[in-house]
């Protein structure tokens, strides 16, 4: 059973159809409680990482995700869901984040290019994971986001994608969490794969 | 490499597809998720609905083909057409689109476009501008399917969308739509340069060079068709195969 948090930022519906396409039970969680028993948990949302953390807050739900990740629970962030992992971002500096993973988020610095980074862009896989499992270098992937990820320690860094002058991480995770800036709910085939992976995980 | 966006739109009325999709393997040409499937398999970077009934009454209709289609494809799609409302936009983005296109509204109320994005975040607002040439380097906004003059300048109005919060626009040359004769080149490139927004170019496109033009001269981010498609004229693999081959990166 996977739980998706519903926190009030944006197109939960989008995982939850993957999820159905491909024959997986999911449940909803929007409270505290429903997520002590979880053991595979993705973590979604679209907009702003300020407003991200003080719903996630308002609701009850950093610490709860915070323990879930102490007890090696099974965590995908997907989009802002990988940037709330991080400690901080530019784009809410006085806002801390879930932490789970050392780093922080940056906007994109390239001039002569459109922010967001609004499209289909190819990976360049860094290192193993069991969630990027018959996923090659080259294969697309949707994104849409101004800001990335930058971690602290290489170890975390998956795959990358390059846009503008920069190169940036487009999947980073450890043995208990993993995520995603582009959406695999959104990517076609290649897409359903990584989210197959996580359904076998 | 960062690909240019190939994005095929599809007109619906009353939840059917009008100028029926003619491939040879589709039995109901009208039906929106066959389309979408369809599209989807040919490897579109993303879909377009333009809902031209726009009715209050139809909302449902629209609702109802919009949860059909995303738990049928995996790629984007935007629903655009009779979107007056924040409430419209929720009703929407809940079936698991990705998108609204908003136009008349954004005109008639600018704030519009300011607390959908702050509401939604500016990904999901998308903006069409149908735009008419008056003068050389001058181009209005027309609203109501282009039947109506707004007197705003397209230029001063796209930079106006992007402070508002806009994360995309979609940009329509009401002079080329329907001639086959190309994009408004001019008016996209200045369109696409006055933004840091993504621009779509619409409106024009007869052949496969109009599209590597819309790219190359017109400097839009992607590029959106109807009929070339619809009509079997040309297919999506063969559209971005040509693009390669003149030097666009294109998602294969």
């Amino acid at each position: 059973m996977i739980t998706i948090i519903d926190y009030g930022m944006g197109n939960l519906r989008s995982v939850s159809k993957a999820l159905e396409y491909l024959g997986a039970a999911y449940t909803i969680c929007t409270r505290a409680a429903d997520l002590k028993k979880a053991k595979k948990v993705i973590l979604p949302g679209v907009g702003a990482f300020g407003d991200a953390m003080k719903e996630l807050h308002s609701r009850g739900l950093i610490e709860p995700i915070k323990l879930l990740a102490s007890k090696k629970m099974k965590l995908f962030g997907v989009c802002l869901g990988l940037q709330l992992l991080f400690e901080k971002s530019e784009e809410s500096p006085n806002v801390d984040g879930l932490g789970l993973l050392k780093g922080h988020v940056v906007r994109f610095r390239s001039r002569n290019v459109k922010v967001p980074h609004m499209g289909w862009n190819d990976i360049c896989i860094r290192k193993k994971h069991p969630l990027l499992e018959s996923i090659s270098d080259g294969d697309y992937f949707y994104f849409v986001h101004s800001y990335y990820g930058k971690p602290a320690l290489k170890n975390i860094l998956l795959a990358t994608s390059h846009y503008g002058e920069e190169d940036f991480a487009a999947a980073v995770g450890n043995d208990c969490v993993f995520a995603t800036q582009f959406h695999p709910e959104k990517s076609q085939d290649v897409g359903l794969k990584i989210l197959k992976n996580f359904i076998r995980w | 490499m960062f690909a240019r966006r190939i994005i095929p739109c599809l007109d619906v009325r009353e939840g059917r597809v009008v100028k029926g999709v003619k491939f040879v393997s589709l039995k109901d040409a009208g039906d929106p998720v066959s389309c979408a499937k369809a599209y989807d398999q040919q490897n579109a970077d993303e879909l377009v609905f333009l809902d031209i009934t726009a009715s209050h009454e139809n909302r449902r209709t629209v609702i109802d083909m919009a949860e059909k289609v995303a738990a049928t494809i995996f790629i984007p799609f935007t629903v655009g057409g009779g979107i007056n409302t924040i409430s419209d936009i929720r009703e929407l983005l809940k079936t698991g689109c990705d998108k609204v296109s908003i136009n008349t509204s954004a005109v008639r109320n600018p704030q519009f476009i300011l607390a959908a994005s702050r509401r939604f975040g500016s990904q999901c607002i998308v903006v069409a501008i149908d735009a008419k040439r008056e003068a050389k380097n001058k181009w209005n906004v027309y609203t109501h399917g282009g039947r109506k003059s707004t007197g705003l300048d397209a230029v001063q109005w796209a930079q106006k969308v992007e402070k508002l919060g806009a994360g995309e626009i979609l940009l329509t040359s009401m002079d080329c739509d329907g001639t086959k004769n190309g994009y408004d080149l001019d008016l996209t490139r200045r369109i696409s340069e006055s933004v840091k927004i993504p621009v779509i170019a619409s409106g024009g496109v007869g052949n496969l060079n109009h599209f590597f033009e819309g790219f190359k001269i017109g400097k839009a981010d992607a590029c959106l068709a109807a009929s070339i498609f619809h009509f079997g004229q040309f297919n999506i693999p063969e559209t971005k195969a040509f693009l390669q081959s003149k030097g666009i990166p294109v998602r294969l």
